[in-house]
């Protein structure tokens, strides 16, 4: 390999991206879009729930139960109505994904057995949804009974601390906050890299087809890997910037916590560039056209990314044959790598499994994509 | 290596596409310091040569040695000596002159100084002096030619292949193209370049005609019209149609072509001939100012040969 003509690639691939807006623009914006898009779009956590609530009742204990309800920013109340056949259309409608129903003797019970229920109807066509909100619903009827027990207790003049002998104490550990977003925005970024680095070197060799360009490079005495590494590495800064434009709006944006250091953060991503931007290549060796290459790209990482790299949907949670197939996916070790950097700060030495993953990875791709560039137009 | 021993000697060369045959068993050599001019119509195999004498294509059979080196198995070997400069434009046209005569300088490792130095000569050479902050894709036809070949002599090459260097390009950018050359061969390069122009073969020191994948003649212009079957016989006329069916089919014409000024006409032999011919105009009625033996041109004797089908 001879550093002159190395960088002669180099040099002319990056007047090439600048002059090119195309290619500048996945490059540079892609990052702010979908950070954003997929920033606020994706979020696990369930806020302001349509209810509708069927006050059979109508005491001062129902309402201030359901104010309980209103209160809550879990919680929205969608219409109050005053039949089953409106509530059921309600639901069928789709106007609210949970009924809290209030029977006609709910104070009654509640002063003679000190006890008393409320029913709840969920719709359960998203069965992830209806559990989220009947667990929020069981938490603020459960917060409204201790308002009930402690208002009991005062009047009766009884001890505190009767009314909860055991209470579970738990504590959460790297996103205390139990926001998905923290969790979700570091992988995010990893899905990123990962669809904007195989687009860019996509068409890479498959332009040198298109414009008539390959014939003559191929005449000179520039070897393949000259090529490709040339051909990489002005790629390889734009992942950097690209990184840094994740790691900001992440932070300073989404407010995401970033506990790990920058050169993990950069060692790694370095790593990972390396598998996708070699990924992307190698493609745009194989298929000769800008367009076919590029498709092939995107199918290649969007989907194995998006659904099984963990960064939304949990492997451990996967079928064990599903979980197996993900060990293929280069983009689950970086999306742990980088979710353990940002929310627990680790460092290189805690993450070494998935680097040397990554490692083995990298160092494949690289041997084919030397390998699959031929100086031959035949 | 004496001087005297061929640059590049190729030996049966063969190149299939599928079932199409390219370049079937083709043979010739070519002599430092020369012209040496692949000719013949589209099709007749003259890029995929050029492309096997670069290295950028594996034959299917034959050899081509270049400089001594066997160009079939090391091709790489061959690159650092040879300039290619394809048929269809292969610069970067988003990059300014000065950017690809810069690129290509560093592909061959020219040092910077002797670079600037280069392609400053060289610019200045074809008239492009003020063109180097110009995106290769503004410039015109002919001097997007010019910049091609400012880029394949950055390096100096001791072989410089052409593969129709003149397509397309204006007649007096083509002369300015040929005046290029020939300023090159007095440096002693070597020159290989193909065309389907036949008035451009009589540029060339040597040349070949290609048919078909396979050599007709390989010869110098002069030798080669020696070698058109019979003569070829000029008929200056204001009428040339009435001329050509007067004579057409009469014993010994071979061949009548339209020209200009009235027609060509091929007959096997000039003396006995031309007062039949003069003889069967004149029954016809038609007024022509001057029946002569003509010098032939290269396309005359190749549309002669082709006729005959005398391939070697």
């Amino acid at each position: 390999m001879r550093f002159r003509r190395l960088r002669a690639i180099a040099l002319k691939e990056l007047l090439q991206i600048w002059r090119d807006p195309r290619s500048l623009m996945i490059a540079l914006l892609m990052p702010f879009t979908q950070m954003f898009l997929l920033g606020y779009g994706v979020t696990l956590d369930l806020k302001h729930i349509p209810v509708c609530t069927f006050d059979r009742e109508a005491s001062q204990n129902s309402q201030s139960l359901l104010k309980h309800f209103e209160a809550s920013s879990y919680f929205a109340i969608a219409r109050n109505v005053r039949t089953y056949p409106e509530l059921i259309s309600a639901i069928d409608r789709s106007d609210c994904k949970i009924a809290i129903v209030v029977p006609p003797d709910f104070s009654e019970r509640l002063n003679d057995t000190g006890t008393s229920s409320v029913q709840a109807i969920l719709d359960a066509t998203d069965d992830n949804t209806a559990n989220i909100a009947y667990g929020y619903a069981v938490a603020i009827v459960s917060g409204y009974s201790n308002d009930v027990a402690l208002d009991a207790l005062g009047r009766q003049g009884g001890e505190l601390q009767q009314i909860q002998p055991v209470a579970v104490q738990s504590r959460v550990w790297f996103n205390e906050d139990l926001d998905s977003r923290n969790f979700i925005i570091p992988g995010l970024v990893a899905v990123i890299m990962a669809l904007v680095g195989a687009q860019l070197t996509s068409l890479t060799i498959s332009r040198e087809w298109e414009r008539g360009t390959m014939e003559l490079l191929v005449s000179t005495p520039v070897t393949p890997s000259e090529v490709m590494v040339g051909k990489l590495a002005p790629y390889l800064a734009l992942g950097w910037i690209d990184a840094s434009f994740c790691l900001i709006i992440a932070t300073l944006w989404f407010g995401v916590p970033f506990r790990g250091t920058l050169f993990t953060l950069f060692a790694t991503t370095t790593l990972f560039l390396t598998v996708v931007l070699g990924i992307g290549y190698l493609l745009s060796v194989l298929i000769r056209s800008q367009i076919g290459a590029s498709q092939v790209a995107l199918l290649l990482t969007m989907l194995p990314t998006t659904l099984l790299s963990g960064y939304v949907f949990p492997i451990d949670q996967m079928p064990t044959i599903i979980q197996d197939i993900t060990y293929l996916v280069y983009s689950r070790y970086y999306v742990t790598i980088i979710k353990a950097i940002f929310l627990k700060g680790a460092g290189i030495a805690a993450l070494a499994v998935p680097i040397l993953f990554l490692l083995v990875y990298a160092a494949a791709v690289m041997t084919l994509a030397a390998r699959a560039f031929r100086k031959r137009l035949d | 290596m004496t001087a005297e021993s061929p640059i590049i000697q190729v030996d049966g060369l063969v190149k299939r596409f599928a079932a199409f045959t390219a370049v079937d068993r083709l043979s010739f050599s070519v002599n430092r310091g020369e012209i040496f001019g692949l000719v013949g119509p589209d099709g007749a195999g003259k890029t995929a040569t050029m492309r096997m004498l670069a290295g950028v294509m594996r034959p299917d059979g034959g050899a081509i040695v270049i400089d001594g080196v066997d160009a079939v198995a090391d091709p790489e070997g061959i690159k650092p000596h040879v300039s290619y400069m394809p048929q269809r434009f292969g610069l970067y046209e988003d990059l300014t002159v000065d950017e690809n005569i810069r690129f290509y300088a560093d592909l061959f490792e020219v040092p910077p100084a002797l670079r600037r130095e280069r392609a400053s000569r060289l610019l200045a050479a074809s008239g492009m002096s003020n063109f180097g902050k110009f995106r290769a894709g503004q410039l015109s036809g002919g001097m997007k030619q010019k910049l091609g070949v400012a880029c394949a002599l950055v390096h100096t090459p001791k072989i410089l292949l052409l593969d129709e260097p003149t397509t397309g390009v204006d007649p007096v950018s083509r002369r300015d193209f040929w005046r290029i050359l020939y300023g090159l061969r007095e440096d002693g390069v070597t020159i290989v370049i193909s065309t389907a122009y036949l008035d451009e073969a009589e540029r060339c020191n040597r040349l070949t005609l290609l048919h078909s994948g396979r050599a007709l003649y390989c010869d110098t212009p002069t030798e080669l019209k020696k070698r058109m079957p019979g003569a070829l016989i000029a008929i200056s006329s204001m009428d040339g149609r009435a001329v050509r069916s007067a004579i057409t089919g009469k014993p010994g014409v071979s061949q009548v072509l339209l020209v200009g000024d009235g027609v060509h006409a091929v007959v096997d032999n000039s003396d006995l001939r031309i007062p039949q011919l003069r003889e069967a105009i004149g029954l016809a009625g038609v007024q022509v100012s001057g029946i002569a033996v003509a010098v032939p041109s290269i396309e005359d004797v190749f549309v002669a040969l082709l006729e005959t089908g005398q391939a070697q």
